[in-house]
């Protein structure tokens, strides 16, 4: 599968509350954040976790900062997740 | 977050037993065959071998440059891997600088370089270190004992996927002359996770 992002790429993690597994984390969910790097491509949890079939798709490290994610803080929280949880985001939104 | 691993650690076992007695029954688990892969598994994972990763990396900076460009190609260097277990896990190991610093958390379950850290301890899997740490990481390690310089930036490295984490921590002062053997000594778990200095 072809990688949708690069290094530097703004995404948006999606806001989506899926009624089944993911490891999108609950904190991250419509942050908007960097991708540092690819990592590779694993099966997506959320299809494996429902037994359906999981061809593997690319995993981003994502860089966001606390104020994206929780308003406030200076540090930064780094967060592995699969392509299917990002978005692009529009050259107006950053 | 998918449940408190401090609170039902006994309930958790039992419920592992049942399964195993489940799996060996139908013939779908040889028990000799479990406990090997599980004895050969632990009898090499120790912190010990993320400590002598850190002294080997602050030593020789060429390596310190492989660990960090790409640690599984690096691991072998020091007879070691990251391929224990399962299938190999990919391996991010972070550096401390004098301006930043990492720490490493799993706020889905407890993911961990057990391999390179030893079986990982009960507040690493804590619901109160899991939530906490990406929130507030810089209270989180003064609960720790660790008063970060505030002019220290922090970045928390969650393990969210299939990637685990090692911290490289900075180099000890008034260590020139010790050798290898002695800066891995000066090493602690702790440090290699981000909650401490080394």
């Amino acid at each position: 599968m072809a990688e949708a992002f690069s290094p530097g790429d703004r995404v948006r993690a999606r806001r989506a509350d899926p009624p089944h597994h993911t490891r999108l984390p609950r904190y991250a969910r419509g942050a908007v954040g960097t991708v540092v790097e690819r990592q590779g491509s694993y099966p997506l949890p959320d299809d494996r976790a429902r037994r359906l079939p999981a061809e593997p798709e690319p995993v981003y490290t994502v860089r966001f900062t606390a104020a994206a994610l929780f308003g406030e803080g200076d540090h930064t929280v780094t967060v592995d997740l699969w392509e299917s949880y990002l978005r692009p985001v529009a050259e107006a939104e950053r | 977050m998918s449940g408190d691993h401090t609170g039902q650690a006994a309930t958790l076992a039992a419920r592992v037993r049942h399964l195993e007695g489940l799996l060996e029954r139908r013939g779908l688990v040889d028990p000799r065959e479990l406990d090997r892969a599980l004895e050969a598994y632990l009898a090499h994972a120790s912190p010990a071998n993320g400590a002598r990763l850190a002294a080997r990396a602050w030593l020789d900076e060429g390596f310190r440059g492989r660990l960090l460009a790409d640690a599984n190609a690096a691991l072998p260097e020091l007879g070691l891997s990251m391929g224990g277990g399962l299938q190999e896990q990919r391996l991010k190991v972070v550096e401390n600088t004098e301006d930043s610093h990492n720490v490493i958390v799993c706020t889905l379950c407890s993911c961990y370089p057990i391999a390179l850290l030893g079986p990982s301890p009960t507040w690493y899997k804590s619901e109160a270190y899991r939530s906490r740490v990406v929130r507030d990481p810089r209270g989180t390690l003064r609960e720790f004992g660790f008063a970060l310089d505030p002019a220290v930036r922090i970045n928390v490295w969650d393990s969210s996927a299939e990637s685990r984490y090692m911290v490289l921590p900075r180099r000890p002062a008034a260590t020139a002359n010790l050798d290898e053997r002695a800066l891995a000594a000066r090493v602690t778990r702790n440090g290699l996770i981000g909650v401490a200095p080394v």
